[in-house]
C-alpha cells in the first residue's frame, strides 16, 4: 500500500509563518523543529551551568557557606536532571537528528512529521515543570538518579512535579526514538543502501533502539515510585517490605543506556566532521558501524556496574565487570578509527576541527576511568566519590557538549548560510579546554583521596584543589560569552558561505544553504560514497 | 533574521508533489509497541524478582482465586478473534457485518473490565496492604488501562466503519489494522500475565 504526499504538506507549509516566527510555531518542517531543539536545549543548558557554577561556588570553601545544605542537594539535583534531560539528550538526538536525518536519507521529511512536532513541543512545558519543581515546598533533592529511600522520605511535593517532568521527557524521546528508527530504515531514497549511510544515520539508529527498548522501563520505574509517594504503597520502601535494589536495577537498565543514548550520537557526528576537515575517507567504516551496533547490545547488558556496593552477589560482579570490560573493544575501535582518519590527512585546524579534537582527547580519558571503574575492587574505593564525578564529566561535557560545539561550528553555514568567526572560534575552544580540563581533571585526584560527592562540606585539606576546580567551573562560564557574541555577529553580518563552504561530500551539502523548505530542488541526489574525499566520483541524480 | 530564512522557493515540479512512498505507519506501531512491552518487561521483572527475594509479612494474603480470571483470559481470546472477522467482513466490502463484530469485541472488552473490577472489590487485600497486594493492583491496573483505551479505540473504529460515509473502508483499513494490532498485544500482554500473576 502507497500513500502519496500531495499537496497538502506544501499547503500547510505555506500557512505558517515566515522568518524566525516560525521558530515559535506547531512547524512540521524537521529543520525548523532541529533548530527548536537545539535553541530551547541551550537555554536550558545556561540554566543548568548556572545551577554548576553555584555548586562550584558552594566547593570553593569546605563550609557550607554559600548556601544550606538543602538547598545545594537540591541545585545538584536540579543540575544533573536539566543538563541529562533537556540539554544533551535533546540536542544530541533531536536537534541534530532532526536537522541531518532526512538529508542523509534523502527525504524531504522525517517519517511521522506530526509526531516530531509533538515530541519537540512536550519539551518546553516539562522543562518548565521541572525548572517550577525547585520553587516549590519541599524540591527535589535525592539527585538525578532519585534513589528511594531517599525520594520517598524527603519532602515530596517537588519530587512529585519532578517525576511527572522526567516522564514527559521521556515519552518525548520515545516519540523521537520511533521517528528516527522508521526514518532511517524506511524513508532511505529508492537505491540508497543501508551501508551507504553516512555514520551519524547508524549513530542514531542504534540509539534510537536503545531509547526504544529501555526508556519504557524507566518510565515503568517513576510510576512505582510516583505510587510510593502518593498512594504509601511500598515497592520501595523497606519499612514497608518493599526492594530499594529493584529501583536501582530498573533504574539503571534505563541509565546506563542513557548514558550510550548521549555519547553514541556524538560518535556519529564526529565521524562525519572529521573526514571532512581532513580531507580523507572515514576509516574502518564497515568496523564503526559493527562497533556501533556492539556498543548498542553491550550497553543493555551492563547497567549493574554502577550498583558494585548495592549488595551486588558475587557472580552479578563478575559478569557485570567482564561485560563492561568488554564495551572497551568496539569504543576502542572507534577511537583508533578517528585517529587513522586524521593520519596524513590535509587537517585544517578550524573551530569544529579543534572542537573535534578536543573531544578525542577528552574522551579517551573519561573512557580510560571508565575502564578502571568497572573493576570491582577500584570501584568500590571511588563510589560515590569525585572521581566518578570527573568520569562522567569527562564523557558527557569532554566528551558530547565539545561535539554539539563542533558541530554548531560545522553546521552553521548549512543552516544560516553565513560563516562564523574563527577567531572568536578559536578563543572559544581554548578557554572551553583550558577551563574543562582544570575543573574535572583535579577532581580525580580529590575522588582518589575520598572527597564523597553530593556533599556540601568537605575537609579542609581540600581546599586548595577544589579551588583549582572552581576556577575552571569559572573559565568554562565565562567562554560561554565569545560563543554567544559569535552566534549573534555571524547571523546579523558574517560573511557568506556559499552552498558549500567545507566542499563537503555528505548529502545535506549538495543542495543551497539554507535549504528549501523541502529541502531539494527537485529528486534527492543519490550519494553512495558519503566519504569518497580524494577519490573522483560521481553523484547521481 | 532574514538570514535565517530559506530564501528560495521550492519549484513546484510535478514530480516533486507525487511522490509515492511506503505505507510505514505500522512499523511506527509496531515499534510503539515494542516500547511499551518494554514497560510491562519492566513491571514483569520487578515483580518475579519481588516474588524470588522479598518474603512477605506472616498472615498475608496471596493465593487468588481462579475462575474469574480464568473467565476473563478466555474473554479477552475470544475478543482477538472477532476482531480479527471484523477485518476479514471489511476486506470482503461488508462493513455493517464488520461494524458489528467490532461492536461485539468492544462488549467483551467492557465485559473484561467489569469482571476485573468485580475481582479488585471481592480480593481480601487492598493497594498498600503488602507487597504482593501493590505490585497485583499496579500490573492489572496498568493492564486495565491498556484495555480501557483499547475498547475506547474499537468503539471509535466501529462507529468510522459504518456503511454510509464512514472513513473506514476496505481502502483504508490502516485505522482497523492498527487497532487490530493493539489489541492482540494487549491479549498478549495478559496471556503472560495471567501465568505469572496467577498461576505461577
Amino acid at each position: 500500500m502507497t500513500i502519496s504526499i500531495d499537496n497538502q504538506n506544501s499547503n500547510n507549509n505555506s500557512l505558517q509563518p515566515k522568518g524566525w516566527l516560525r521558530y515559535l510555531s506547531f512547524s512540521l518542517d524537521h529543520k525548523v523543529i532541529g533548530i527548536q531543539y537545539l535553541v530551547c536545549g541551550f537555554l536550558f543548558y545556561l540554566i543548568g551551568g548556572t545551577l554548576a557554577s553555584a555548586i562550584r561556588i558552594e566547593l570553593a570553601s569546605p563550609m557550607s557557606d554559600f548556601m544550606p545544605r538543602d538547598v545545594y542537594n537540591q541545585v545538584l539535583t536540579l543540575h544533573g536532571t536539566i543538563m541529562i534531560f533537556l540539554w544533551i539528550v535533546p540536542v544530541v538526538n533531536g536537534a541534530f537528528g532532526n536537522y541531518l536525518i532526512p538529508f542523509y536519507v534523502g527525504a524531504r521529511d522525517m517519517a511521522f512529521p506530526r509526531l516530531n512536532a509533538v515530541a519537540f513541543w512536550l519539551i518546553p512545558p516539562s522543562g518548565l515543570m521541572l525548572v517550577a519543581s525547585y520553587f516549590v515546598e519541599g524540591a527535589a533533592q535525592a539527585g538525578w538518579t532519585a534513589y528511594p529511600p531517599l525520594s520517598i522520605t524527603t519532602p515530596q511535593s517537588g519530587q512529585i512535579i519532578w517525576i511527572m517532568s522526567v516522564l514527559l521527557l521521556g515519552g518525548s524521546s520515545i516519540f523521537g526514538g520511533i521517528n528516527f528508527i522508521a526514518t532511517i530504515i524506511k524513508l532511505r531514497r529508492p537505491g540508497l543502501k543501508l551501508m551507504q549511510l553516512p555514520m551519524y544515520c547508524w549513530a542514531m539508529l542504534g540509539t534510537s533502539l536503545l531509547v526504544v527498548l529501555s526508556t519504557p522501563v524507566l518510565a515503568g520505574t517513576l510510576i512505582l515510585l510516583s505510587f510510593d509517594i502518593v498512594a504509601h504503597t511500598g515497592f520501595f520502601n523497606p519499612v514497608l517490605g518493599g526492594n530499594v535494589v529493584v529501583y536501582q536495577h530498573l533504574f539503571w537498565f534505563y541509565s546506563h543506556p542513557a548514558v550510550y543514548i548521549m555519547v553514541l550520537p556524538a560518535f556519529g557526528l564526529v565521524s562525519e566532521i572529521l573526514p571532512v576537515h581532513s580531507r580523507k575517507p572515514l576509516f574502518g567504516y564497515t568496523t564503526m558501524v559493527f562497533s556501533i551496533m556492539g556498543i548498542v547490545v553491550l550497553g543493555l547488558v551492563v547497567w549493574a556496574h554502577h550498583m558494585f556496593t548495592s549488595g551486588t552477589p558475587p557472580w552479578m560482579r563478575l559478569f557485570f565487570t567482564i561485560a563492561t570490560a568488554f564495551i572497551a573493544v568496539p569504543t576502542g575501535i572507534k577511537f583508533f578509527n578517528w585517529v587513522a582518519t586524521l593520519w596524513g590527512g590535509k587537517i585544517s585546524l578550524n573551530s569544529a576541527m579543534l572542537f573535534s579534537c578536543g573531544f578525542i582527547i577528552n574522551f579517551v580519558f573519561g573512557g580510560i576511568t571508565g575502564v578502571a571503574l568497572a573493576q570491582v575492587p577500584f570501584d568500590i574505593h571511588v563510589h560515590d566519590t569525585y572521581f566518578v564525578v570527573a568520569h562522567f564529566h569527562y564523557i558527557v561535557y569532554g566528551g558530547t557538549v565539545f561535539i554539539i560545539f563542533s558541530s554548531i561550528y560545522h553546521w552553521f553555514p548549512k543552516v544560516t548560510g553565513k560563516l562564523m568567526s574563527e577567531k572568536l572560534g578559536i578563543i572559544h575552544f581554548a578557554i572551553t579546554f583550558i577551563g574543562f580540563n582544570l575543573c574535572f581533571a583535579p577532581q580525580h585526584w580529590l575522588g582518589l583521596n575520598g572527597m564523597p560527592r553530593r556533599v556540601a562540606e568537605y575537609d579542609p585539606q581540600f581546599q586548595f584543589v577544589n579551588q583549582i576546580s572552581s576556577f575552571g567551573a569559572l573559565l568554562m562560564a565565562v567562554s560561554t560569552i565569545p560563543f554567544l557574541i559569535n552566534i549573534f555577529l555571524s547571523i546579523k553580518n558574517g560573511k557568506d558561505s556559499g552552498d558549500n563552504p567545507w566542499n563537503a561530500l555528505t548529502p545535506e551539502w549538495l543542495t543551497s544553504s539554507p535549504p528549501p523548505v523541502e529541502n531539494w530542488e527537485g529528486e534527492a541526489p543519490l550519494v553512495k560514497e558519503p566519504y569518497g574525499y580524494g577519490k573522483s566520483i560521481s553523484i547521481e541524480n | 533574521m532574514t538570514s535565517l530564512d530559506s530564501s528560495k522557493e521550492i519549484k513546484k515540479n510535478d514530480s516533486n508533489l507525487s511522490e509515492n512512498h511506503e505505507d510505514f505507519r505500522m512499523f511506527g506501531l509496531i515499534t510503539f509497541l515494542i516500547a511499551d512491552g518494554m514497560t510491562f518487561a519492566g513491571f514483569f521483572a520487578a515483580y518475579l524478582t519481588y516474588k524470588a527475594v522479598n518474603p512477605l509479612p506472616d498472615g498475608a494474603i496471596y493465593e487468588l482465586e481462579l475462575p474469574i480470571p480464568t473467565l476473563n483470559t478466555i474473554l479477552l481470546l475470544v475478543s482477538s478473534a472477532t476482531f480479527h472477522k471484523a477485518g476479514k467482513a471489511l476486506l470482503k466490502n461488508k462493513n455493517s457485518d464488520a461494524q458489528k463484530w467490532l461492536i461485539g469485541t468492544a462488549l467483551l472488552g467492557i465485559t473484561f473490565l467489569i469482571c476485573q473490577l468485580f475481582e479488585y472489590f471481592n480480593l481480601p487485600f487492598g493497594l498498600t496492604d503488602n507487597l504482593f497486594a501493590s505490585t497485583f493492583y499496579a500490573l492489572t491496573g496498568f493492564h486495565g488501562l491498556h484495555v480501557t483505551l483499547g475498547t475506547l479505540m474499537i468503539l471509535i473504529i466501529s462507529w468510522q466503519t459504518r456503511s454510509n460515509g464512514g472513513r473506514i473502508t476496505n481502502k483504508n483499513m490502516f485505522p482497523l489494522e492498527a487497532v487490530e494490532l493493539y489489541w492482540h498485544f494487549v491479549d498478549g500482554i495478559w496471556v503472560i500475565l495471567f501465568i505469572i500473576l496467577y498461576l505461577l
